[in-house]
């Protein structure tokens, strides 16, 4: 699979995200369980989704679907105009690669590894020189506010702090989409309003298209736009007069 | 990219320093057997060959009496002056011959003694045997002829007998008769099964037939083939005319004994050979148990290291580019063992050759071979680990705790 073929310049004004009658079913016959019943919804570039549903909603299995990290049973899944479903393994994830970038409620960094070689991992993947890539990693960290904290491991940081070299991993690719699994999901309310603070910045300076799964409403209240998913299906879809 | 993995490899090795020496030293063991065995075993090979050949070169002895397994000797006519200018007059390819009949007597010089092996022998044997004089002169003619108590004493025996005193001219006794000592031989050293070279006391034959046993017999014709000539042949042809010229019938066992020392070279280097490979062998039965060690401890961290393997699928590292990062440790580790090993595997050698006083042999091939098959074990019990890395599903290698 070439970049190349894989990755079409997409035009500008087609959504970013395009999902068309999406299942997705786990298991056969009797033990079939859906978890996504079909699904069809667009999110346009430079918008901000919150994502939200009890467990077993079927929202992971979307996040998973939209990460390209799995892929549809049935239906359609365009990234930048790209249709996923006949790709597999290395095309999804030269997608990934070029597209997404990832948080993780777990923030999952590299333990015993500083910040910054934690920040320059995509790059190592995507072949940047070792000089560019310090270069691009630090800026990454300025964006997030941890430049100063470039040396230190994972185990010397605060949650937050964590999350905060997490988001700068995500965006040091400068990708077009920002996926974010219950990102604030391990940190108290204050770590939780600055995490937030600096995703609503990142959405609102830079344009990065953000999704968000969470099931705490006002972690979803900062999106423009907020899904809300039960029993894999979308049961509402609203954009919110914003509070603040 | 590949040095990036490399790097990437060697920084996991430190991470986990202590487990990672753990897991090379069965290679590291692996290697450094199959080198120190092989170097000590090709040592001790070039030793006996070594030995042997200081014996003489290509040296035949020629002896009385049936070639007996195990038993006492069977009586037979014995050799004399006749046989030995027989066999230099008839057989092609002698370079020297001499006569050497030996016999253990006590020699004693003032209030010292020491006992010996006496050989009567002519000029001949200096060529034949390789000794040369230190001091004094080999015999004259007439002394050779007359049978004149005269001797040249090996430097075992001068050092015991005279120390550090000058023995030329000094007259020692041999058994019952007093000899006069016109020269000493230049030490060869020890030969093959520790035989001291030097502890011998050469007289001329006909003194030591008249004076010392009293009878016409040679017990050893010594002699020296050509150089160019094959030993076996010259042996065979000596053989033949022995044969001839003692009347046995065809079919009947030889009543006397060609010994072909380049044989027994061959016979005991090809003994030592067979050995050294058999215990490289079981060495390197160890360098398989240390690679397995690695697939072992691979495999643990492979599982250990899920949650990781996750995290570089999802932020866009291929399969292919995980798999080669987990083989590439398992490379790294087992390379730097096996240098380790070599290093290792050599010092052993030295010093064990050193405590043996053997030579300090260093075998190439086997270093290579060795250092190859080390890296052969990364690769093949790094596979299996790292192709199980490749394959989990990043959704699921995250959500592992």
């Amino acid at each position: 699979m070439t970049e190349a073929a894989v990755l079409r310049p997409a035009a500008d004004d087609t959504a970013l995200i395009q999902l068309r009658s999406v299942k997705k079913i786990y298991g056969q016959g009797e033990s079939e369980v859906r978890a996504l019943a079909g699904i069809d919804f667009d999110i346009a570039r430079g918008d901000f989704v919150a994502i939200m549903g009890t467990s077993g909603s079927g929202k992971s299995t979307c996040m998973n679907i939209l990460g390209c990290l799995d892929v549809p049973t049935a239906g359609s899944y365009r990234l930048a105009d790209v249709l996923t479903n006949d790709l597999h393994g290395d095309g999804l994830t030269l997608l990934r690669r070029h597209y997404i970038g990832f948080v993780f409620q777990g923030f999952n960094l590299l333990s015993r590894t500083s910040a910054l070689e934690n920040v320059e991992l995509p790059l190592v993947y995507r072949r940047v020189k070792l000089r560019e890539r310090r270069a691009a990693a630090l800026r990454s960290l300025e964006l997030v506010g941890l430049s100063d904290r470039a040396d230190h491991t994972p185990q010397e940081l605060s949650g937050g702090q964590q999350q905060r070299v997490a988001i700068a991993r995500a965006l040091v690719t400068d990708p077009e989409l920002l996926l974010a699994d219950e990102p604030t999901g391990n940190l108290d309310s204050a770590r939780t309003q600055e995490i937030m603070e600096l995703l609503l910045d990142l959405n609102r300076t830079r344009g990065i298209t953000i999704v968000m799964v969470t099931h705490e409403p006002d972690v979803a209240a900062y999106a423009h736009r907020v899904v809300v998913f039960r029993d894999g299906l979308i049961v509402e879809d609203s954009r919110p007069e914003r509070a603040r | 990219m590949f040095l990036q993995t490399v790097l990437m490899a060697l920084r996991e090795i430190r991470r986990n320093t202590l487990r990672s020496v753990l897991t090379m030293l069965g290679v590291v063991i692996g290697v450094g057997a199959v080198i120190a065995l092989v170097s000590v075993g090709r040592g001790a090979t070039q030793k006996i060959t070594e030995d042997i050949s200081k014996l003489g070169k290509n040296l035949l002895m020629v002896s009385a009496g049936a070639r007996v397994r195990g038993g006492a000797s069977s009586a037979a006519q014995p050799l004399n002056m006749a046989d030995m200018q027989a066999i230099a007059r008839e057989i092609s390819g002698v370079h020297a011959i001499a006569p050497g009949s030996t016999s253990m007597q006590q020699v004693i010089y003032g209030n010292k003694n020491a006992s010996t092996q006496v050989t009567g022998t002519d000029n001949n044997f200096f060529e034949v045997r390789g000794y040369s004089i230190d001091q004094g002169r080999q015999f004259t003619k007439g002394e050779a002829q007359s049978g004149l108590p005269v001797c040249v004493l090996g430097s075992t025996v001068k050092t015991e007998l005279f120390g550090s005193q000058d023995p030329l001219g000094a007259s020692v006794r041999v058994g019952k008769v007093s000899c006069l000592v016109i020269g000493t031989l230049m030490s060869k050293g020890t030969a093959g099964m520790g035989q001291d070279q030097d502890d011998l006391l050469l007289v001329p034959l006909s003194a030591f037939q008249r004076r010392i046993t009293g009878n016409n017999n040679i017990s050893l014709i010594l002699v020296s083939a050509e150089e160019g000539y094959d030993t076996s042949v010259v042996a065979e042809s000596i053989r033949a005319l022995l044969r001839q010229r003692r009347h046995l019938p065809p079919g009947t066992d030889d009543d006397f004994n060609v010994r072909d020392m380049a044989e027994i070279a061959d016979t005991v280097t090809s003994t030592t050979t067979a050995l050294t490979a058999l215990l490289g062998a079981i060495a390197a039965v160890s360098l398989l148990v240390g690679g397995i060690g690695i697939m072992n401890i691979m495999l643990v961290s492979v599982t250990e290291r899920t949650r990781e393997i996750g995290i570089r699928l999802a932020i866009g590292a291929f399969a292919s580019e995980v798999m080669m990062q987990f083989l590439l440790e398992a490379i790294v580790l087992s390379t730097m063992g096996g240098i380790i090993g070599v290093i290792l595997g050599l010092v052993g050698s030295f010093f064990a050759a050193r405590s043996l006083s053997l030579p300090f042999v260093i075998p190439p091939e086997i270093v290579a071979l060795a250092f190859a098959f080390s890296a052969l074990v990364g690769v093949l019990f790094g596979y299996l680990p790292a192709r199980k890395a490749a394959q989990l599903n990043p959704i699921e290698a995250l959500r592992h705790e």
